[in-house]
């Protein structure tokens, strides 16, 4: 006990006791524990000054933060479309007979914890889970055995991972199975730039001329929610304040999204490069990156990156030689929610709360990390950084369209040949999308991820890829005329409802009526009314959630039925669903307490066996 | 403080410049319901009914700060039927019995149930379960009754040391208010009674004290909800 204390104690310390550390003190216990001990909170509760209440409500909000006892080897598998669409439920057969336990779960032997978890950035490489949090792609039920086996007979799991995807694991710093497959290259991507070429570019001009050559350029967020980004560096620049952060949001959690898992393996020097651009324009010498835990095993990687370029004098003290700009970065990890994405919520999380949207405004360009004013941009916006900085504002404006200049990087995949990575300039029609993918029997394609739009391929081969027409975030998941498509938007409903913070009373409350008149429909139970209510419904959610996780959270349903609209009637109707009974069903309306009855028994055998 | 003017849904009105609007409104005998926000404290922003629309784009009252010139909407059928939306969300998403609540009669969510007419919501109950709390020993957390607006966690803490006694566990619908056991029972009679007066619910009830007000004499009894602002004038 008192050997925990001490240990506890040292971890504070080693964050000097903050609490805003918060998030990095619960990682470094749980990666000497395996969990975060009760005894834990009680040593914490005197370094930091705060309520054990007050430790837990950060400590139960991230779903990769243990309060009991887990596995020595925590597996967490998949559960997104993307992993449906390509076998997620043999993998999960196969881990519970392997490991002898059900999700959601530690084995009785303590050997392995089994978890689920939403979108893990792996979608092109799917079925997927995370051991550890190192990633194991591609899996099979055989891969399965094999992994599970080795590791109950000893083996260490840095040794299971042979084959090499990033690199061929010629880096030290990073041997790991997760490929690129970057399939396409565009004019901003594919040109060769020397590290550092946009910064010191960027210190020949003042601050207001880099600016202005970002607001030029017309680059916006590419995040998702695409501000202009010279817009936002001139508020922030302009807010009060003599210390500023320039915040990267690493957090990609839109299913579906891994665009910027390879713009940070592939392009790291360009990300960071791009944070002390970022830095220079609005004045801040800190800069954060926010990377989602699943991404935690880039971490020794990019730290090595970020040591190289203070050797290089692109990070630390009078940058490239300009006498009195002082830029540094540190990485910080989040802990596995997908809110956090939204920037004041992943504020909040930075400094060690719950990753819960802040009330605004005020906005984070005034009022941000630790109350300064603070930028916050998409990993994938900063990367282009130097290139735009390089080339000139005027350059990059001539790519894409008028109103959504420039490249994006698309995130595919699902139903296609060529899965992975595509640079393509705004404009792309789904046509030269799906031709581009080999996506040749393409029924529907989810749009910037749940929150985006479920359009129909075939009708929609002429609408445009970019803000004024059909808004590309990244993620673009293909779906083939196989598939079941109102279960991929039954899933999307539950990531929401899993996802929503709680905080306000509709995103917490209103996606879970949404998906049970979907459930209903789904089930041949529900009426025109029922179909009615949903979007009835769904509009108050989206008008009064306090973010865009409630404000999109109906969009599944809303954009499904827009462009399926006979997927949805024809469950109302009983000439073309043969389950379709309005009536009460018992045997649906027991289903739980059976299946619960059944498990019992179930562990009744397992016990007496 | 510079004096400004401002329009509800027309109506000419007076405050100062930045003050928060459901306080502006206040002021000017418009009453903007809510069940998070109190007078001259922080902004929650967590029950989302106090909606009004301004510019054309709905907005929660209670984050907003009032300037010269700003128009107001909120008394309409839509944004009335969208509070009565998020009151009905309140109701089945945990098991609010009035009748048998110490609260009744004296409950915010009720209140304004009768206020919005509300008889049977439009959505399904859930009837999740939950276990009243009751370890501490002056207080019981009634987990049914809670809706999770975050008064006892902003507006209570340890008097000696500043930390929170009460906070937020887990998150989704999985949410729940939790109390930090020991500094619960640090708490002064006073200070218990604060927290049980702030919850605009049942959901914080000091043990060994119920029922104490007679049917009739309540407080919602005596005047519906909102009267001390707008005289009655208005009744959504």
């Amino acid at each position: 006990m008192v050997r925990m204390k001490n240990q506890i104690q040292s971890i504070a310390e080693k964050y000097s006791n903050d609490r805003t550390r918060l998030m990095d003190i619960f990682w470094d216990i749980q990666d000497l524990h395996g969990y975060i001990p009760h005894k834990a909170l009680r040593v914490l509760e005197e370094s930091l000054d705060i309520s054990t209440a007050d430790l837990r409500e950060t400590l139960s909000f991230y779903h990769f933060f243990h309060e009991s006892p887990s596995g020595k080897f925590n597996i967490y598998l998949n559960k997104d479309v993307a992993s449906q669409l390509k076998g997620h439920e043999a993998i999960y057969a196969a881990f519970e007979t392997e490991c002898n336990c059900k999700f959601g779960s530690v084995c009785m032997d303590g050997t392995f914890g089994l978890f689920e978890t939403p979108c893990i950035g792996l979608s092109d490489q799917e079925p997927a889970a995370l051991i550890n949090l190192v990633p194991f792609t591609n899996l099979t039920p055989q891969k399965v055995k094999d992994i599970v086996a080795a590791l109950r007979a000893g083996k260490e799991l840095a040794a299971l991972v042979e084959q090499y995807g990033y690199g061929d694991g010629a880096n030290q710093q990073i041997k790991t199975m997760v490929c690129s497959n970057i399939r396409q290259l565009g004019p901003v991507f594919g040109e060769k730039i020397s590290t550092g070429e946009g910064l010191a570019q960027s210190l020949k001009s003042t601050p207001e001329q880099v600016i202005e050559e970002v607001k030029t350029a017309g680059l916006r967020g590419r995040g998702g929610a695409g501000f202009g980004t010279g817009m936002k560096w001139s508020f922030c620049r302009a807010a009060k304040g003599s210390t500023k952060y320039v915040v990267c949001n690493a957090d990609e959690g839109e299913p579906g999204t891994f665009k910027d898992r390879i713009v940070m393996t592939e392009y790291p020097e360009q990300l960071f490069e791009g944070m002390a651009i970022a830095g220079y324009a609005i004045g801040a010498q800190q800069g954060i990156l926010y990377l989602r835990a699943e991404y935690k095993y880039m971490q020794d990687y990019l730290e090595g990156k970020l040591k190289d370029l203070r050797a290089k004098n692109i990070l630390g003290q009078n940058v490239l030689g300009k006498s009195g700009f002082n830029f540094d970065i540190r990485i910080q990890f989040g802990a596995g929610a997908y809110v956090c994405g939204e920037e004041s919520a992943l504020i909040e999380s930075m400094e060690g709360k719950r990753g819960t949207p802040r009330v605004k405004p005020p906005f984070p360009v005034e009022v941000g990390y630790l109350g300064c004013p603070t930028v916050i941009n998409n990993v994938e916006t900063l990367a282009a950084l130097p290139y735009i900085l390089k080339n000139g504002g005027s350059w990059y404006k001539g790519f894409g369209t008028e109103k959504t200049p420039g490249t994006k990087l698309l995130s595919v995949s699902g139903d296609c040949e060529k899965p992975g990575v595509y640079e393509i300039e705004f404009g792309m029609t789904v046509r030269e999308f799906l031709a581009m993918v080999g996506a040749k029997d393409a029924y529907a394609v989810q749009v910037s991820g749940p929150s985006g739009e479920c359009i129909n391929a075939q009708q929609s081969l002429d609408r445009k890829l970019c803000h004024e027409d059909l808004s590309a975030g990244g993620s673009m998941i293909i779906f083939n005329k196989d598939r079941d498509l109102l279960k991929y938007m039954r899933y999307f409903m539950t990531f929401f409802v899993e996802e929503s913070c709680g905080i306000c009373v509709p995103c917490r409350a209103g996606n879970i009526v949404m998906r049970n008149n979907l459930d209903k429909i789904r089930a041949g139970h529900a009426n025109q009314e029922d179909l009615d209510n949903i979007f009835a419904w769904g509009q108050i959610v989206a008008d009064t959630s306090r973010c865009g996780l409630g404000a999109t959270s109906r969009n599944p349903i809303v954009s499904s039925f827009k462009n399926f609209p006979d997927l949805y009637k024809k469950l109302l109707d009983e000439k073309t669903n043969p389950l379709y009974d309005a009536s009460f069903n018992l045997e649906a309306s027991v289903e739980d307490f059976d299946r619960a009855l059944k498990e019992q028994n179930q562990i009744g055998r397992n016990v007496h066996a | 403080m510079p004096k400004i003017t401002f329009k509800i849904d027309g109506k000419q009105c007076t405050a100062e410049d930045g003050q928060n609007l459901v306080e502006a409104a206040a002021d000017n005998h418009v009453y903007i319901p809510t069940l998070c926000h109190m007078k001259g404290e922080k902004c929650l922003g967590t029950c989302r009914v106090c909606m009004v629309k301004v510019n054309g784009k709905d907005m929660a009252g209670c984050t907003l700060s009032v300037s010269e010139g700003m128009e107001v909407t909120f008394d309409t059928p839509e944004l009335n039927d969208k509070r009565k939306a998020l009151i009905e969300m309140l109701f089945v998403e945990r098991n609010h019995f009035c009748p048998s609540c110490e609260k009744s009669g004296r409950c915010d969510l009720q209140a304004l149930a009768y206020r919005f007419k509300m008889h049977i919501p439009r959505f399904r109950y859930r009837y999740p379960f939950f276990e009243v709390y009751s370890k501490v020993d002056k207080l019981m957390l009634e987990h049914n009754r809670c809706i999770l607006c975050q008064r006892c966690v902003e507006f209570i803490r340890d008097p000696d040391t500043n930390r929170k006694i009460f906070s937020m566990r887990n998150r989704t619908n999985k949410s729940m208010i939790q109390v930090d056991y020991r500094l619960a029972n640090k708490m002064s009679e006073e200070q218990i009674d604060k927290a049980v007066a702030i919850c605009p619910v049942g959901a914080i009830i000091k043990k060994g004290q119920g029922f104490d007000e007679a049917y009739g004499q309540r407080k919602y009894d005596q005047h519906p909800i909102g009267y001390e602002v707008d005289g009655g004038t208005n009744s959504k």
